[in-house]
């Protein structure tokens, strides 16, 4: 068990906490080791994720933390209405770690693209959204989601590290990785990297570019992205995710509720399942490679129209 | 479990009386909860380790209603045994309770909300599951309904408790016959029900829901056999105890007004039968 893993900082804290339970699935690679460590404290049902969600909630209902793992399309879909109706309406404590979103299915193809997990979880009243940049932030940020008596959602990343993260993880905090008043990127997940790529292919290009690491998707960092609406000439949501339901949306609706205008541009997924390949490839096929950010966002910003513009290419010319 | 001593048929025409003028406060799921209402007053005066000062206590024996719209007979139980005021079933679907047509813990005694089938084996494997790694002695029963049984979260649920080796918990089927627009075996037959309970590894008896000595003698022997889950299937009649109301596709769930749930409580203590009432039922 690799030091600073998931796996080792889940081990330590359900060490303390004998309300742990590990869940699984029967997708055990990022957790292979716990069964030994756990004994009965690790629970594998098989390739049932309804039974999964169910028996969590069951094991909440007696005072336990259940932390359940499957991958996140087949968690966050086959089994959303145990989810929406046994953990969501019992307001319990389970926390679902959903492999593999977005992105990081990689070659599998749509079967397995959960690219609307967020989306789904977001409307569930009382769930928590976390959606680590790497896997130092998905540790760091595990403690509080453990100790939590909310219900959460965790798109699980354990790539290795983008970035430093010196801010302390709190929950319904982002994280300013870079300053710059000319474009916000607001990103989340494995995005974050490319975030930054594009930073410094703008910022050679002397556009100041602040990047925001959202961390949690909900409860949102409101006053960050208020005030990176407020503080630059464009807002940018870049992520590995429908924009349908994602961070365009919740940036959308938080914009329109809060009447702060903005010019927006969105950059996700539109309407479409993705070109299965590695990541490298995926993330140049679907334009969103930090190089494709970075010429995204310059077109947008050398356009003279003032408001919204959609994802590229510019549907209003 | 309550007092021994307790008159179980009164109590079952009191529980039915309950559940017929709950349909007249804005309707219910009545052929339902008339099936499984000896079933439940027999769990609850018979079986289960639990009464109203102990409805949290980690000790105590479980039910889940995983066919959550029978409800008003478990309501029904519930104000008779004392965990309920019956007054409040005279604020059915008000605003102001919680008292409608599928369970909640909002009411004291409800172990959890149900109402869309195929969850509570599930939730009940959970719950079971945390009492064996507790240690602990007690049992989780859940009702289930058999129209229920087509839905595949149940068969999920019945491999991984096989699986998990959960002796502490009972299945109890409501065997009405009945789905809500069909028999279930002109739909989606469901025999030889016992062998495929049998072929999922669970041990299996089964029993007249509506005969107290069959239930005692059914569940007085668990865990069937060491190491597996059991079920009992109850062989009930849906709309039992009114004749007018017994055994029929387009008995289940009804809005009465009030004076025809009164001449159904005449029926159901054995007076006339009621006139047909055909407007007042609603199949949904």
């Amino acid at each position: 068990m690799t030091s600073g893993s998931y796996e080792s900082a889940l081990a330590a804290i359900a060490a303390e906490r004998r309300d742990i339970i590990v869940m699984t699935a029967e997708n055990r690679a990022p957790i292979r080791h716990l069964p030994a460590l756990l004994g009965e404290r690790f629970v594998d049902v098989g390739i049932c994720e309804q039974t999964l969600v169910g028996a969590a909630a069951g094991l909440a209902l007696r005072g336990r933390t259940p932390v359940a793992h499957a991958l996140a399309a087949f968690l966050v879909m086959r089994a959303y209405e145990f989810i929406r109706t046994d953990v969501g309406i019992g307001r319990l404590p389970v926390k679902l770690v959903g492999y593999v979103p977005g992105f990081l299915s990689e070659g599998n193809g749509p079967t397995h693209q959960a690219i609307e997990d967020v989306a789904l979880m977001r409307g569930i009243p009382g769930m928590q959204v976390f959606c680590p940049a790497d896997e130092a932030e998905l540790v760091a940020g595990l403690p509080a989601i453990l100790a939590s008596p909310q219900p959460c959602y965790v798109r699980y990343n354990a790539l290795p590290p983008v970035c430093e993260h010196p801010a302390p993880f709190s929950i319904g905090r982002a994280e300013c990785v870079a300053e710059g008043d000319g474009v916000a990127i607001l990103t989340y997940g494995l995005m974050l990297r490319e975030a930054l790529r594009a930073r410094a292919i703008l910022e050679a290009r002397h556009v100041p570019v602040q990047v925001l690491n959202l961390r949690m998707l909900k409860p949102l960092d409101e006053p960050a992205v208020l005030a990176a609406a407020r503080g630059t000439e464009l807002l940018v949501t870049l992520e590995d995710h429908l924009l349908t339901g994602g961070l365009h949306s919740i940036v959308a609706e938080l914009l329109v509720r809060s009447g702060v205008r903005a010019r927006l541009l969105a950059l996700g997924l539109e309407e479409r399942w993705f070109r299965p390949a590695p990541l490298p490839a995926v993330l140049r096929h679907e334009g969103l490679s930090g190089a494709r950010v970075a010429e995204r966002i310059l077109e947008t910003l050398i356009r003279p129209l003032p408001f919204h513009s959609g994802s590229s290419p510019c549907p209003i010319e | 479990m309550s007092d021994p001593g307790l008159e179980l048929p009164a109590l079952a025409l009191r529980v039915r009386e309950h559940v017929l003028r709950m349909a007249a406060r804005g309707g219910c799921f009545v052929g339902a909860s008339l099936s499984c209402a000896d079933l439940l007053v027999h769990l609850y005066t018979r079986v289960l380790r639990v009464s109203p000062a102990r409805v949290n206590d980690p000790q105590r024996d479980y039910l889940f209603l995983s066919k959550g719209h029978d409800v008003p007979a478990l309501y029904g139980v519930l104000a008779e045994l004392g965990y309920l005021d019956p007054e409040r079933l005279e604020s059915h679907l008000s605003t102001e309770d919680s008292i409608y047509w599928h369970p909640n813990r909002a009411v004291r005694g409800v172990e959890f909300h149900s109402g869309s089938l195929g969850h509570l084996l599930a939730v009940a494997l959970g719950v079971a599951l945390d009492i064996r790694l507790c240690g602990g002695r007690n049992r989780v029963f859940v009702l289930l309904g058999d129209g229920e049984l087509n839905e595949g979260s149940i068969w999920e649920a019945c491999l991984v408790a096989a699986a998990l080796r959960l002796d502490n918990l009972v299945a109890v089927v409501d065997r009405n016959g009945f789905q809500a627009n069909a028999r279930t075996e002109e739909l989606i037959p469901l025999e030889p029900l016992a062998a495929k309970f049998e072929a999922f590894g669970w041990s299996c008896c089964s029993a007249d829901g509506h005969d107290f000595e069959a239930l005692d003698e059914a569940f007085s022997r668990f865990p069937l056999e060491p190491g597996r889950p059991s079920v009992v299937l109850a062989q009930t009649v849906r709309g039992k105890g009114v004749p007018s109301l017994e055994g029929r596709v387009d008995r289940w769930f009804a809005v009465f007004t009030p004076d025809e749930a009164e001449a159904l409580v005449e029926e159901l203590r054995g007076g006339r039968v009621a006139p047909v009432l055909g407007e007042g039922l609603v199949v949904r």
